[in-house]
């Protein structure tokens, strides 16, 4: 079941310019030092991906995205990045992001990945029949880049932020591949980043009363061996 | 002819002004009581009157930068096209010659200022290289990202092909248009990166190599370096807001080209003017960090084309 | 039916130990919840491998014969470990180490982590794999964390970060396996299920499942502990309690395994070359070699047993690598056997530490003179574990080793060197520490605590009847199991 491309090419290109856009804020992430800058790129990043599922939605008429767009919102526009600024509120988190690789040399990586992933999805996407195919290598790449981030920065908080950017990343990825995971798989998706984000939450509180501090950095001296 | 004499015209006159929109702008953005569109132009004028004193040792070089570095980008005024599309010079007015003007002029610049010998011209020629050996690929890579589309350098192509594209923005010029933002910022001495109203030693870069300069040679800096603003303005409007610009020579055609053009220049300034009030000025060593995001995400922009939209 | 059952009675463990897991005895009815799983898992066996797979829940629910053995593993394995704990928690209790939510937050945790366990087993939809496994994840990351030190704060956190990660990658992995069946298959419920898909494996677009299967290893990989992203395990193993370690060494990486298993399966339908195979041998073997080199130096009695657990994982991965009928039986009979070993060791080494208060091997001496029986308990450990006859691992290594003769002679000079090596590391610290003649005085603790031996003892006495007998009953079981899913041919 293929639906038949938009007459339109205009909401074609809605939806690429939302992915590129996605794909720019998963990049910022790289380049941006404030840690306050960083939950807002994160709530922007939500909004992106709300907006194109919902013109993924409409392109394609595929009602059940309808639910998947709506829930985005409700999910990553406002439920995460509130808990996101109340962590750092309560934990009186500030300043800037601290870097394990410099920024400008993870943002070179972060160029090299999204060739990368440009390749590899090149095939995969001719498959597709989905009406933003184009869009899977945008997705291989905001995951990779958010994957990146994880890797390559110190605080605890970007760690986390990584870790939802890559879960907005395989969203994407799903939405534009094959409009949704099975309806099941999606919500225990949700689910599990849910918990995980509480998980998180609880972490921050243990970390920060065993080593007053979330920079990752004092864990790395308490001796482990 | 008519046409370049117009447009040569057109940007001697609006270059100060701009300067003087923008300034106020930012002076009704931080509360202060703005000194008016004409201040820049009052200022030239003033300079213009006053006698050139040239510092001593300092050899012909000192003398002749400001008129070559006036002559450079007086004639990228001719091959920008911003009131019609094909202007009479548009086979030469490729984006490369457009780069390369502006890097001779921003060489002779710095070797003007080098040649006084005097510690801070040195230090500023030096700084405004360093801005500059990343922040010229990267407007060849925007300049190319913005000629995927119709094959060619030619400025008046990539005109053609844009306002001949369905939509009305591509992804790629997306990421094209920050990285220009950024571009603008660095290669204009804009606040992220200079200070443009400080004299502060340890900061500036373009103003210090400015500072052996006196009367009309200084006035013939200072009006460079707004017409290069304006031009930067202009290519930007070409490639990411080019809606409105005529392509026929009809009077109602061109008329309505300007009114459309001035009203894109003074959003723009005013863009410009909030963007300075809102960022605070970066510590040199992260200039180039600067101009590297502006190169990577050109290079992403034209990576972009060829996955979304071939 | 009995998948649902099965389901449902951690299910109603955790519910029962979130409300009353706080209260005296609450340890008591964790162990009758596990037992009652346990069984549970004995009658799903034998209803499989009596009367063929089981489905059930609307076909998300799937059991065949090699789900039917991981089930009974993990049923088993759980059921001792929950015997052990409550030893293990009485001490810590007396100790004052734990308060009462502290007791049902672990009890209630026990229980959901079970539950992701099992999940993951007879779950037809490879969507829910993926969900449960990350659950399992999140469930022991708070566990891991659990003692509340510096140290286990950080293991859980690097745990927590680096499978996220991990299955972060893997859920890539699912949407292209998606992606690729829906041509076939329709979008919506059915795509992901494991039974329409194993149908239509071979239609499956190649290109795609290629790189799913990539995916797949890489992220399920994690959580196995495979090589390049190994490096949470011993950090968790570590620092959790040492029932976790068990659980975690005995069952979560046979589970994360098992998962990449299923989907090679279904790559090979559809790649028809060795990508797979070649895949498991690279990732096997360097992982071996990798753990067996990293335990020389190893300092901390739980940290070195983690990475023989990397060690084992390889040899697993590296004999489903091997492939053909022999290599995937010895890999299959490798997870058995390692889950009851080296679960035992640990429940060994939990009492260990409890009687010296140290984990680090240069404090712990004497266990000899003090608790004989547990010296007896380890050197037996440490006999099963490297390997030597006549426990399980022997028979499973020699089949490894016989088959790798024939497939990948190359792969032997460096495998003998890593099992050598371990051997020798593992024997020696045994010995420093039940003997220990050069190391500090008796601590004066007053009279030890009173341990249990009855789970290590099953345990040992189990691998010591599969390696001695190997009854045949249970060969055929296992074949038919491989058989269920096609694993037996490989390369």
């Amino acid at each position: 079941m293929s639906p038949p491309l938009p007459a339109h090419p205009l909401a074609n290109y809605l939806i690429q310019f939302l992915g590129s856009a996605l794909l720019m804020s998963a990049f910022a992430m790289l380049a941006l030092r404030r840690m306050t800058s960083l939950v807002r790129i994160f709530a922007l990043q939500g909004i992106l991906l709300t907006l194109s599922t919902l013109a993924v939605a409409i392109l394609s008429s595929e009602t059940h995205l309808l639910f998947s767009a709506l829930f985005t919102f409700a999910f990553k526009v406002l439920l995460l990045p509130a808990i996101l600024f109340r962590l750092l509120n309560r934990l009186r988190i500030q300043g800037e992001v601290e870097a394990l690789v410099n920024v400008p040399s993870t943002m070179v990586l972060g160029l090299a990945i999204v060739v990368f992933s440009f390749t590899l999805a090149g095939p995969i996407s001719e498959l597709a029949s989905t009406v933003s195919k184009g869009l899977i290598g945008v997705g291989l790449a905001s995951l990779l880049l958010s994957f990146l981030m994880m890797i390559s920065r110190r605080k605890a908080l970007t760690q986390v932020i990584g870790f939802l950017g890559m879960e907005n990343a395989l969203f994407f990825s799903a939405i534009n591949a094959t409009y949704g995971m099975p309806m099941v798989v999606e919500l225990g998706v949700a689910f599990d980043v849910l918990v995980g984000t509480f998980v998180f939450g609880i972490f921050f509180f243990q970390i920060r009363e065993t080593f007053e501090s979330l920079d990752l950095k004092h864990m790395d001296t308490t001796s482990m061996e | 002819m008519a046409v370049e004499g117009a447009q040569l015209v057109l940007a001697l006159v609006a270059a100060p002004i701009l300067t003087g929109w923008i300034g106020v702008c930012r002076a009704v953005l931080s509360n202060r009581s703005p000194a008016g569109l004409l201040q820049p132009w009052r200022d030239l004028v003033r300079l213009f009157r006053k006698e050139t004193i040239i510092p001593e040792g300092t050899s012909f070089l000192f003398r002749a930068v400001p008129f070559l570095v006036f002559a450079a980008l007086l004639s990228c005024v001719l091959f920008v096209p911003f009131l019609v599309t094909d202007p009479p010079l548009a086979p030469v007015a490729d984006a490369v010659v457009l780069v390369g003007l502006f890097s001779l002029a921003r060489m002779l610049m710095a070797f003007g200022a080098m040649d006084a010998g005097t510690p801070f011209g040195d230090l500023g020629g030096r700084r405004e290289m360093m801005v500059g050996f990343l922040a010229e690929p990267a407007t060849l890579m925007i300049l190319f990202t913005a000629s995927l589309w119709s094959r060619s350098t030619s400025l008046p192509a990539i005109l053609h092909s844009l306002l001949g594209a369905a939509a009305p923005f591509h992804p790629s010029l997306l990421f094209a248009l920050l990285a220009f933002i950024l571009i603008l910022l660095a290669e204009n001495g804009r606040l992220p990166i200079d200070n443009p109203s400080t004299h502060l030693e340890l900061t500036m870069i373009h103003e210090a190599m400015l500072l052996e300069y006196s009367g009309p040679l200084l006035a013939m800096m200072e009006w460079g370096s707004q017409i290069k603003l304006l031009l930067y303005l202009l290519i930007g409007t070409d490639f990411f807001l080019p809606a409105g610009l005529p392509s026929s020579l009809s009077p109602g055609a061109l008329g309505a080209g300007l009114l459309f053009l001035s009203a894109k220049l003074l959003m723009a300034g005013a863009g410009l003017a909030l963007i300075e009030t809102l960022f605070a000025k970066l510590r040199i060593f992260r200039v180039p960090e600067f101009t590297a995001l502006a190169y990577l995400l050109a290079t992403m922009g034209f990576l972009i084309h060829f996955v979304l939209e071939v | 039916m009995i998948l649902t059952a099965i389901v449902l009675c951690p299910l109603l463990g955790a519910l029962v130990m979130g409300t009353v897991g706080h209260r005296k005895g609450a340890d008591a009815l964790n162990v009758l919840f596990s037992f009652l799983t346990f069984g549970l898992s004995i009658v799903l066996a034998f209803l499989v491998f009596t009367g063929g797979a089981v489905t059930g829940g609307a076909e998300q629910l799937y059991s065949d014969g090699f789900s039917a053995i991981f089930v009974v593993i993990t049923g088993g394995v759980g059921a001792t470990t929950s015997l052990f704990s409550l030893r293990y928690m009485a001490i810590e209790k007396a100790r004052g180490h734990l308060g009462a939510e502290r007791t049902r937050l672990y009890l209630t945790l026990y229980q959901v982590f079970i539950l992701t366990m099992l999940v993951v087993l007879v779950s037809n939809n490879l969507g829910i794999l993926w969900v449960s496994l990350e659950g399992a994840t999140l469930a022991t990351v708070l566990l891991v964390a659990w003692t509340r030190t510096p140290a286990s704060v950080k293991a859980a956190w690097k745990y927590f970060i680096l499978c996220g990660v991990g299955i972060a990658l893997a859920l890539f992995g699912t949407i292209l396996l998606y992606f690729a069946s829906e041509k076939t298959l329709g979008p919506g419920g059915t795509a992901l299920l494991w039974t329409h898909l194993n149908g239509v494996k071979t239609t499956l677009e190649p290109t795609v499942i290629g790189l799913a299967f990539i995916f797949f290893i890489v992220g399920y990989g994690t959580k196995v502990g495979l090589v390049p992203l190994h490096s949470w395990l011993p950090d968790a193993h570590a620092e959790g309690p040492t029932p976790i370690s068990a659980v975690l060494s005995g069952l979560l990486l046979n589970v994360a395994l098992y998962a990449i298993l299923r989907i090679k399966v279904l790559a090979d339908g559809s790649l028809h070359n060795h990508l797979t195979s070649r895949l498991l041998l690279g990732f096997g073997l360097v992982s071996v070699l990798l753990a067996s080199l990293s335990m020389w130096r190893r300092q901390d009695i739980k940290r070195l047993f983690a990475y023989s657990s990397i060690e084992h994982m390889g040899l697993a991965t590296f004999a489903f690598g091997l492939g053909g009928p022999v290599g995937a039986f010895a890999g299959l009979l490798h997870m058995t056997s390692h889950s009851l070993i080296k679960s035992a060791i640990f429940f060994v080494v939990g009492h260990v530490v409890q009687t010296s208060g140290s984990q680090k091997i240069p404090e712990i001496r004497h266990i000899g003179e003090r608790t004989p029986a547990l010296a007896r308990a380890l050197t037996i450990g440490g006999l099963a574990i490297t390997g030597l006859p006549p426990f399980a691992i022997f028979a499973s290594e020699f089949l490894i080793l016989s088959t790798a003769v024939v497939r990948a002679p190359w792969a032997l000079p460096p495998l003998l060197l890593a099992l050598l090596i371990t051997f020798g590391v593992v024997f020696r610290r045994i010995q420093e520490m039940t003997s220990g003649a050069e190391g500090p005085a008796l601590p004066s603790s007053s009279s030890p605590p009173v341990l249990t031996f009855y789970p290590v003892w099953i345990h040992f006495g189990l691998a010591l009847v599969i390696g001695l007998f190997f009854p045949e009953s249970l060969g055929r079981l296992y074949h038919s199991a491989l058989l269920s899913i096609g694993l037996t041919n490989g390369q």
